[in-house]
């Protein structure tokens, strides 16, 4: 180096300089990542979300022409939509080959045995899966397109075969051997129940049930036999898979029995249920055998269920669909979900959802009639028989469940009296009714939030006034990161605090909270006209600024005051018990974890968030400000109101909306210190369910890619969007506050 | 001249700083008591005997006092009670934990002060610490060593004892966990590689003869293992000690199910101190026992350190990065403005919603892809393609990113520019520079950075319960098994453990000393993170205030 041979040289090595870029390359790019990760964040969130708003789409798959397709009656397809099944009217069932390379391949023609001539076939409710013939005899024949799944060389084979689910035993449903016109059926391991309308115009109801000798271990079957009184002609007749349900359709007239028991059955209802000029084409059920649902020659379809009403529970006419107008509609409903589907006589389908009110398609599939309609047991496609042939059409209908309006709206669902906003997400059943309101959990949210607010606000702000502007340094210094600690503290623990310390606390001492509620304002006041009085050298021997040390002992003796009183309180004003004068006198329900306890545990979350922004902007009001106004006469506290709040309230704004923000998203606290219910209830002596807590509850348990997982993460996108907006605008007040003091 | 003094504003003054002393008092506070009971509960505390008699009759309890309690008597004569003996308005009881909870229906009791007619605290009154059904409070009647009754000085061979099965104990569970573990692990790879073997059609004869050959020698070594294991446990169960309870019954106690004996009314200060420290040792020490309800919070200590330390090691440098950007290299213009807000809203985006952007890119997008591409054998188990530690890491660390990113900065913007320009005068690189003068000079505000971060992270818990936190994990995240660090395990986590067993267990009532010590171990690692962070803040802001002038 010190060398004196060198020149000084003014060129730079290239390496250096390519390094310089390279860096400023680096460091750039990951700069941008930051905003890489944020938007990453907002698309991942949408990507997801977004398949719940997708419309429906129908798409013809394969197309299997028939030789005679006159001639079968029923249509099936199995359940990964490769083998489709066709019924004939004698009893024969085909299969074929609906997707793969051999399209079209007929594979398998089975005859089924049957012990008379048919005279009309059934089939049952979708998810049961069985299909049956009425013979001449009044016999009943129930058989099963079935399939064996092997695997030879590692490749899944299925093999069409017919079992019959009561051992090729045929029911005798009329002891007088008339040929059955018309039937349906239920079947389940306990009960076979037939409803058939016999050649001499009998309506029968039997019901079969298996019974095996203990000791022999012969099976037996035991029938019994009611015929159904109805009026006129018998058109559709209809049972529910638990056979507990009966409707007989006879005109526009529908004719309900209770059917649970044979030996009570009765007739519950009589409906006129055709809409106003027109007539009913067709009924069905829908998954879960709840509902009714009624096609009318004008195009309309209505949906009734039972409703507790003064006459006890009734079928009620709840919503009702536009079907296609001038045609013979059938009806088809799904597996397990709600959705069903109209086909007509001029080749139109129409894709419907009941709970969410959708019209999810229409359009026209074939040139003919539909014949014959299947929907495949996932849903997600459905075997067609028009135009003397056989279609496979793709349906892509993932969430019919989700719609704007069955997300914010008040919806009928099955059972309930009156429409309403319920979250009930999961169930035990496969075809239990989903009900995805975000209004109660949204609500929760709100009320969550508007009691921590109502908490922490004055606090917050109040210390953090004291704290910027009247504390002497010396304090603040500790002052300020002692709060600020405060949000540092996991909200685990203050959850777990606010739920097994607080809820039992204030439950037990409520006269105390409220007490302390009006006592502190007051006593604050007596304390500080009390130091008025004080002797002067003492009050100025003091150093200004530290009220607020002094006002600690006041503070811890008005809560203990407060403690020590409640009970006398709770007997002067509660007659001894408050639960019991909140339920009786203010008809209050109080749940031990309720909006109280919330609004304490997460206003002290949010405090710190409140004070420490507050705390900033009020300090960084520029002294010469607050300095002219003192000189200019004003006392402390008008240059406090007048001067200093003025100009800092923009960042005191931000402040506020920062922990509103904080507050909304919160998971912890609420999670723990609530009994987490959806319900829609102002009062503080309630809790609630939020978004997040919601969230943390459901989110493991729900299925990758239902419905369900998409409509939590519908809620996180929900949260996301609500604090980007109070931070984006807290952030920009902020920022233009910044400016304004820079620039005075 | 009220009218006066409320018109100076003066009360309003007096207000704002009632408020700072109620913010004041609530955390200090809040802090007092989450140490006083995490601490309280190691301490040794002594057992009681009680002579209650009441109308049902005379019978005695024998507990630890856990709590007292005045209430009305009308209450009590509304829950059924017979309260003809009481006169006062108000009645003091007492909660009593009374252990033995096999022979007796609820190991906590409420019992009335007017129906104790005697307290003693006898000092032959032992406390058992078992591995099941909680304590035990008896008094010590025989000790039976390998079948015989010892005659010569039993409670000091009670210890010894005690030790022994003890020590026995620990060796079979090393020996379960560390050498069987070891050969459970290696058959499961063993059967990963056969089947990645099959999926490339590569499973030659050759190979399934290798394959056999070491699933035949792990086999022998685990015959050896086993006997060893049933060995030591059968030596572990020769001794017993026979006790009477406070039903006057004699209780015969295995030993290798008792983990500690002491006689707290037989103890001086010096020989509790001696004991609460153990305690404390185990507690941090030792696995839980009883769904998480006793016994030790070791392997969420070692979850959250190990978690948080994956979290630091992913963060740091991108947080650098983009605060050296920012302050460095980013021009005034609306990029730079959109990254500000984009940094200010990560810190503001509710943790649960990382929580679910985690579960779905992380765990089932990244993961599920990793798991296809490179384990196809172990499908359908996923490997990857579950919550675990790794995305955890991940998830907190976008969650923290602007902790630090905060932190760095004001960091940079400490160090007056006349060392930057200094540097740029004599000839360096802008790189050059940050590299060998501005980065090195910030870096005890990075290092606050990274403290917060830490501090943050140790604290969440909400986005954990969806990308990786489990209440129970059979094995740690590292052990001897190769690769020895396995990022895909899902682990135990402090904050979690707190929410768990708070609130998720059985026994909430015997559970929550153990609830408060974790939260207290909790928030002590926080907030000595947190004043650490802080007073590096303060040290640089002296450092470089000198500097400028």
């Amino acid at each position: 180096m010190t060398s004196s041979a060198h020149k000084p040289s003014f060129t730079t090595d290239r390496s250096r300089l390519i390094k310089d870029r390279l860096a400023q390359f680096g460091i750039s790019a990951g700069g941008v990542m930051v905003l890489v990760a944020l938007l990453l964040i907002f698309f991942y969130l949408l990507y997801v979300v977004q398949p719940i708003f997708e419309s429906v789409r129908v798409e013809k798959r394969a197309e299997v022409e028939l030789t005679d397709a006159t001639k079968y009656v029923g249509i099936g397809v199995e359940e990964q939509t490769e083998v489709a099944y066709l019924l004939s009217k004698d009893g024969v069932v085909d299969f074929y080959q609906v997707s793969g390379n051999t399209v079209g391949q007929h594979l398998e023609q089975v005859q089924t045995t049957l012990d008379g001539q048919v005279t009309s076939f059934a089939q049952s409710a979708p998810h049961v899966g069985l299909y049956a013939y009425g013979l001449d005899n009044g016999q009943v024949q129930l058989v099963k397109p079935s399939f064996l799944v092997t695997f030879p060389n590692n490749k899944r084979l299925l093999t069409p075969t017919v079992r019959y689910p009561l051992d090729a035993q045929q029911l005798v449903v009329d002891e007088q051997s008339k040929a059955i016109a018309k039937f349906t059926f239920a079947h389940t391991d306990e009960k076979t129940s037939v409803v058939a309308l016999t050649a001499d115009k009998r309506v029968l109801f039997s019901a079969f049930f298996k019974e095996e000798n203990m000791f022999t271990g012969e099976v037996e079957w035991l029938s019994e036999r009611v015929e159904l009184e109805v009026d006129g002609r018998v058109d559709e007749l209809l049972i529910s898979p638990d056979s507990s349900r009966t409707f007989v359709r006879s005109a526009n007239q529908i004719y309900i029995f209770d059917t649970r028991d044979v030996t009570e059955i009765e007739q519950i209802q009589v409906l006129a249920a055709n809409e106003e000029n027109a007539n009913l084409t067709a009924m069905n059920l829908l998954a879960g055998a709840n509902s009714l649902m009624l096609a009318n020659d004008n195009g309309e379809v209505s949906q009734w269920f039972e409703v507790n009403t003064s006459e006890g529970r009734l079928f009620t006419k709840i919503r009702a669909f536009e079907g296609t107008k001038k045609s013979t509609m059938s009806l088809h409903s799904e597996y397990y979900r709600r959705s069903f589907f109209t086909t007509t006589n001029q080749g139109d389908l129409g894709v419907f959802y009941t709970t969410s009110e959708a019209t999810l398609w229409k359009g026209k599939i074939s040139e003919g009639a539909i014949a014959k309609f299947a929907i495949s047991p996932r849903a997600n496609a459905a075997v067609v028989l028009a135009d003397d042939k056989l279609m496979l059409i793709d349906i892509h209908n993932e969430h019919p469940e989700v719609t704007w309006s069955a997300l914010w709206q008040e919806v009928w669902y099955e059972g309930y009296p009156e429409p309403d906003y319920v979250w009930q997400s999961t169930s035990a059943s496969d075809d239990f009714e989903s009900k995805f309101s975000l209004v109660p959990i949204s609500f929760g949210t709100i009320k969550a939030a508007m009691y921590a607010m109502l908490f922490a606000v004055p606090i917050a702000l109040a210390a953090a006034i004291y704290t910027a502007y009247f504390m002497s340094s010396e304090l603040r210094r500790v002052v300020k990161p002692t709060v600020e600690i405060m949000e540092a503290l996991p909200t685990v623990i203050l959850g777990f605090l606010a739920g097994l310390w607080l809820a039992p606390l204030i439950e037990e001492h409520l006269p105390a909270i409220i007490a302390i509620l009006l006592l502190l304002p007051l006593g604050i006041l007596v304390a500080a006209l009390a130091w008025t009085k004080l002797p002067e050298n003492f009050r100025h021997s003091v150093p200004e600024g530290s009220h607020a040390i002094l006002l600690i002992p006041v503070v811890l003796f008005i809560g203990w005051i407060s403690f020590s009183m409640s009970e006398v309180l709770e007997l002067w004003f509660f007659d001894g018990n408050v639960r019991k004068y909140l339920t009786n006198e203010l008809g209050l329900t109080f749940d031990q974890r309720n909006s109280l306890v919330v609004g304490i545990a997460m206003g002290f979350a949010v405090i710190p968030t409140i004070f420490s922004i507050a705390e900033d902007a009020v300090f960084s009001v520029p002294k010469h400000l607050s300095n002219g106004s003192l000189a200019l006469g004003a006392t402390q506290w008008q240059t406090l109101v007048r001067v200093v709040l003025l100009t800092a309230s923009p960042g005191i704004f931000s402040a506020v909306m920062m922990g509103l923000g904080r507050a909304v998203g919160e998971t912890m606290i609420v999670l723990m210190a609530t009994g987490n219910t959806p319900i829609m209830d102002w009062s503080i002596f309630q809790g609630m369910r939020t978004l997040a807590a919601n969230i943390a509850v459901e989110m493991p348990e729900s299925e990758v890619g239902s419905s369900h997982y998409r409509i939590l993460f519908l809620a996180a996108f929900v949260l996301f969007l609500f604090t980007f907006i109070f931070n984006t605008v807290a952030e920009f007040v902020r920022q233009q506050l910044r400016e304004k003091y820079s620039s005075m | 001249m009220v009218r006066q003094w409320f018109k100076s504003g003066s009360p309003w003054i007096w207000m704002t700083g009632g408020a700072v002393s109620i913010s004041l008092i609530s955390v200090i506070g809040l802090l007092a008591m989450i140490a006083w009971r995490g601490l309280s509960f190691f301490w040794p505390s002594e057992v009681v005997q009680f002579e209650m008699e009441s109308a049902k009759g005379k019978h005695t309890v024998i507990g630890e006092i856990y709590d007292r309690e005045l209430v009305p008597t009308s209450r009590l004569k509304l829950a059924g009670l017979d309260t003809s003996n009481i006169q006062s308005e108000n009645v003091e009881r007492l909660l009593v934990k009374t252990g033995n909870r096999e022979y007796v229906d609820l190991d906590f009791r409420w019992i009335l002060e007017t129906d104790i007619k005697a307290a003693t605290k006898p000092e032959a009154l032992a406390v058992f610490e078992r591995t099941k059904n909680g304590n035990f409070y008896a008094y010590v009647e025989r000790v039976i060593e390998n079948g015989e009754s010892v005659t010569d000085q039993p409670i000091e061979r009670l210890y010894e004892l005690v030790d022994r099965a003890v020590d026995l104990n620990d060796e079979a569970l090393s020996l379960q966990n560390g050498e069987i573990g070891h050969i459970n692990y290696e058959l499961e790879r063993l059967r990963l590689k056969e089947r990645s073997y099959a999926l490339d059609n590569a499973l030659t004869d050759e190979r399934v003869a290798e394959l056999a050959a070491a699933r035949e020698a792990l086999r022998k070594n685990y015959e050896v293992y086993e006997a060893q294991l049933f060995e030591l446990r059968k030596a572990a169960k020769r001794d017993q000690v026979v006790v009477r309870d406070m039903r006057g019954e004699e209780v015969t106690l295995p030993l290798y199910q008792v983990l500690d004996v002491w006689f707290p009314n037989d103890m001086n200060f010096f020989q509790k101190l001696g004991h609460y420290l153990v305690q404390i040792g185990k507690f941090v020490g030792d696995d839980p026992r009883e769904a998480n309800t006793e016994g030790g919070v070791f392997p969420a200590i070692f979850g959250t350190v190990f978690m948080v330390m994956l979290m630091a090691v992913i963060v740091t440098p991108f947080g650098v990065v983009a605060a050296i950007y920012l302050h460095e290299y980013a021009a005034k213009n609306a990029v730079t403005k959109m990254i500000r807000i984009a940094v200010i809203n990560l810190a503001g985006v509710p943790s649960i919603v990382y929580g679910v952007f985690g579960l779905g890119f992380f765990v089932y997008m990244l993961g599920g892809s990793i798991d296809e591409l490179f384990y196809p054998e172990a499908s359908p188990s996923p490997v990857f393609g579950t919550p675990g530690v790794i995305w955890s890491a991940l998830t907190l660390a976008i969650l923290t990113l602007p902790v630090v990113i905060v932190s760095t900065e004001e960091g940079l913007s400490r160090i007056p520019s006349a060392v930057r320009h200094g540097s740029l005068a004599l000839g360096a690189t802008k790189a050059e520079t940050l590299w060998r003068i501005v980065v090195p000079m910030a870096s005890p505000a990075i290092m606050t950075g990274l403290i917060l971060a830490v501090a943050r992270a140790a604290g969440e818990v909400a986005p954990l319960m969806l990308v990786g936190v489990v209440k129970m994990a059979p094995t740690l995240p590292i052990d001897g098994n190769f690769p020895f660090v396995h990022l895909d395990r899902k682990f135990m986590h402090l904050g979690f453990h707190i929410y768990d067993v708070g609130f998720q267990s059985p026994n909430v009532e015997a559970a929550r000393p153990l609830v408060y010590a974790t939260a207290f171990l909790l928030v002590a690692v926080i907030v000595a993170l947190n004043i650490t962070a802080i007073g590096i803040r303060n040290h640089l802001r002296e450092k470089f205030r000198s500097l400028e002038h």
